[in-house]
């Protein structure tokens, strides 16, 4: 178990940061249910709220409600839209108490995630005192709509259009990979409202209620066999123009802000994955040692080693450029390059699973559904702009090599 | 653990860039290599890094040096690694003062370690005996003989080992040949009856010596540390250096880049920089990131020496390896963005992919290195 070390073992004079922690402690101690310390298993143990929350067991509801009660869901939003209003140092010490006692996080969002931290940088006040609360405490469900069938990469030549219509805009087109958009209540959107102007300048972002009858979204079956993406379709759909986020046609400047945070979101569940237990054990398990106490299959052996020397060492570079960034260096396109190369690694980690765990992965529902979440991580080097996207960003922004 | 460099780290970075740029830049190796210097390296730049103290980067206050640590020495190495310049660094200011330091008896730490940091006196790392790497493989044999010892074998690939003035030896006090028990460190001054010295021009255009012991005699005090017990001393020396090649490796690197994406910018082919063309952006991205991900190990083992941690020969082993791969990638991938201008002996690029092929070798290459990473994670 992690050791934090409290104000006595310091032995020097209790400062405000030591109040905070021990208060925080011993209210987690109270608040936090047991069945909620315990590792997620499957899908099922993640809140994610909204309308029509469904929660495994009371345990998840109360620690829900508790945690968003003090806003701790979101700890360093302002406390005025519901957030914690808690400084840097006081959440990193939330989040080292709630380590130290494995808590789960109580709310799963792509609201908390993403769109919040967009409505705090540009949402307008009305914005910001209607949407970022029912985030805090998980009433409302947001899906992302980006992509487009035929925007991919090329995200800025999307072509949803958003029309004013009197005192309401109105929307038509089609998103496709809107994560959970079949479970989602409120959908954030990048459209084209201005057809005349180059791509990257007619662009704006909606936020749009998904319970009307110009919504609807169809699930997408994936190679896994699982359907957690969705086909959203916008058919004379209803937004209120005080719903525009930011200026009117400077919608990409929001987008590349909200995608910053979701490269840091896979990137860093890349990182999570790697930190958790390290793949030689794994393989060890499964192949076994010979006399010599070597892994009993030399080349796996090799390749198990190298995607270690790896793994370990871009876990040392997410910490190095973490530190820089704390030290007012900026991460920028940096955050590019841990994309690339995290879910890159990741993919290398499950292929060599496969290896290890043999035919039993083959199986459909075979060992530990391996084989599923070995064709889920081809995703990663897609999704949240490609591989060959963020090597793109590199080469222009990193090396300033010039574009073609 | 810190990744990130202090103030102070920085300006000895700063510091370094800035001498070993004017006073030894790659020019200085062509240069010794086209005059066949009998040193194989320029005794004026040495000098002046011992006046700035870097000699004696690893040596205590209390014997004349400024005791700085392993990251410092690392800042150093790196930088001589974008200049490629040629020294003894490794086997001198980084293993010779280890050894003598930490394993030392203190008439030994009096003898050598202020000459060490004056610059006074070259130490010679010889270790190795077989086709590449393998310290447990010790053939040569040191049998006592009245109140010593005497040596006998041969050691090879002994960096500078024609200008040491004193060589660290491993020999066989016990035991069979491939036992890391019964393994004993000596300090030999090539001078000594029946040490022959043959040196050997290398590919990256600096030496190692060939180096026969035929019945030499050495006295008791010649042993550095325990008597057969010497295995766990040489692996910490040999660590240190190491970690010190894997720094000056990841310098060697990032210049690869910087010389390779400055020329993307300024070659051009189809009435454009070839810089513009994504075949070649992201071979340059891949590499960088690649270089990124290595310079984090290279911080971890320095840092993790100075700390004097458990972990130590993972971590070392771990960035041996892995800049062992990222800098001959570099190299590579430079001669071949730069086209047909890298493969001329006249255009510099081609000394880096030599010095890092040597590099590699030394003290162990990336594959040594991932299996030893693979067994001190017991598999």
């Amino acid at each position: 178990m992690l050791h934090v070390p409290n104000f006595e073992e310091r032995g020097s004079v209790v400062t405000e940061l030591d109040t905070f922690r021990d208060a925080t402690r011993s209210w987690l101690e109270s608040n936090c249910p047991a069945e909620m310390r315990l590792p997620l298993q499957d899908e099922h143990d993640a809140v994610w709220g909204g309308r029509h929350p469904t929660f495994k067991n009371d345990a998840q509801k109360v620690w829900l409600e508790r945690m968003a009660e003090k806003g701790w869901t979101a700890p360093e939003w302002p406390a005025r839209y519901g957030g914690g209003g808690l400084s840097k140092q006081e959440g990193r010490i939330l989040k080292e108490e709630m380590n130290a006692i494995r808590a789960r996080p109580p709310l799963m969002s792509f609201g908390l995630w993403m769109l919040g931290p967009a409505l705090l940088k540009y949402g307008s006040e009305e914005q910001k005192a209607e949407h970022l609360p029912r985030i805090v405490r998980g009433e409302i469900r947001w899906a992302q709509g980006y992509s487009e069938p035929n925007s991919g990469s090329d995200l800025a030549s999307l072509a949803t259009r958003c029309e004013a219509n009197g005192d309401h805009y109105l929307i038509n087109g089609q998103k496709i990979w809107t994560s959970y958009g079949h479970k989602a209540d409120w959908i954030f959107v990048l459209v084209r409202t201005d057809f005349e102007a180059a791509k990257h300048d007619g662009i704006s972002l909606v936020l749009v209620d998904m319970d009307q009858a110009g919504v609807t979204t169809r699930p997408i079956k994936l190679l896994s066999g699982m359907s957690h993406f969705c086909e959203t379709f916008f058919d004379d759909a209803r937004c209120e123009m005080h719903n525009l986020v930011g200026e009117i046609n400077q919608g990409w400047t929001v987008a590349k802000y909200l995608l910053t945070h979701e490269r840091e979101m896979i990137g860093g569940s890349a990182i999570g994955r790697a930190a958790m237990r390290p793949l030689s054990e794994i393989v060890a398990q499964q192949v076994g040692l010979d006399e010599r106490g070597l892994l009993d299959d030399p080349v796996l052996r090799v390749d198990v080693a190298r995607a270690e020397i790896d793994s370990l060492a871009f876990l040392w570079t997410t910490e190095r450029i973490a530190a820089q960034a704390k030290a007012g260096q900026g991460v920028g396109a940096l955050s590019s390059m841990l994309k690339y190369y995290g879910t890159e690694l990741n993919k290398r980690r499950y292929d060599l699973m496969m290896y290890s765990a043999g035919h039993s992965a083959l199986a459909v529902d075979g060992e530990e559904n391996l084989g599923r979440d070995w064709l889920r991580s081809k995703a990663n080097s897609i999704e949240g702009g490609t591989s060959e996207v963020q090597l793109n960003i590199v080469a222009k922004r990193i090396l300033g090599l010039p574009s073609a | 653990m810190d990744m990130v460099l202090s103030d102070e780290q920085n300006m000895l970075r700063d510091a370094a860039q800035g001498f070993l740029q004017a006073s030894a830049p790659i020019d200085q190796l062509r240069r010794l290599r086209d005059e066949a210097s009998t040193d194989g390296f320029d005794r004026d730049t040495w000098r002046a890094m011992a006046e700035m103290g870097w000699t004696g980067v690893l040596v205590p206050e209390a014997h004349g040096g400024v005791a700085m640590g392993h990251l410092a020495a690392g800042i150093i190495a790196e930088e001589m690694g974008r200049t490629l310049t040629a020294s003894p660094w490794h086997s001198t200011v980084v293993m010779g003062a280890t050894a003598v330091a930490d394993f030392g008896f203190a008439e030994q730490q009096d003898e050598w370690l202020p000459r060490i940091a004056a610059g006074e006196a070259i130490v010679g790392i010889a270790v190795d005996e077989g086709r590449s790497h393998s310290p447990e493989s010790v053939s040569t044999t040191a049998d006592r003989s009245g109140d010593g010892f005497r040596l006998s074998g041969a050691k090879s690939f002994v960096a500078d080992g024609h200008v040491a003035d004193v060589l660290l030896v491993s020999a066989r006090t016990a035991g069979e040949p491939n036992d890391v028990d019964g393994i004993t460190l000596f300090l030999v001054s090539p001078g000594t009856a029946g040490v022959t010295v043959e040196r050997q021009w290398m590919l990256d255009s600096r030496n190692s010596a060939s180096i026969g012991f035929n019945d030499v005699h050495v006295a008791a005090d010649a042993v550095v540390g325990e008597i057969d017990r010497g295995w766990d001393a040489l692996q910490s020396v040999l660590d240190a250096g190491r970690a010190g090649l894997a720094a000056e490796m990841c310098g060697s690197a990032q210049e690869c880049l910087a010389r390779t994406v400055d020329y993307l910018k300024t070659r051009r082919q189809f009435d454009r920089p070839i810089g513009a063309f994504q075949g070649l952006q992201h071979r340059a991205a891949q590499l960088f990131a690649e270089i990124e991900i290595g310079s984090s190990a290279v911080i971890r083992a320095l840092r993790t020496l100075d700390s004097a941690t458990e972990d130590a020969p993972m971590v070392v082993s771990l960035a041996k390896s892995k800049l062992g791969r990222v800098a001959q990638l570099a190299a590579q991938e430079a001669i071949q963005m730069h086209g047909g201008i890298g493969m001329t002996d006249e255009f510099d690029i081609g000394f880096f992919l030599k010095r890092v092929r040597v590099a590699e070798a030394l003290y162990g290459d990336a594959n040594y290195h991932t299996d030893r990473f693979a067994r001190i994670r017991n598999y």
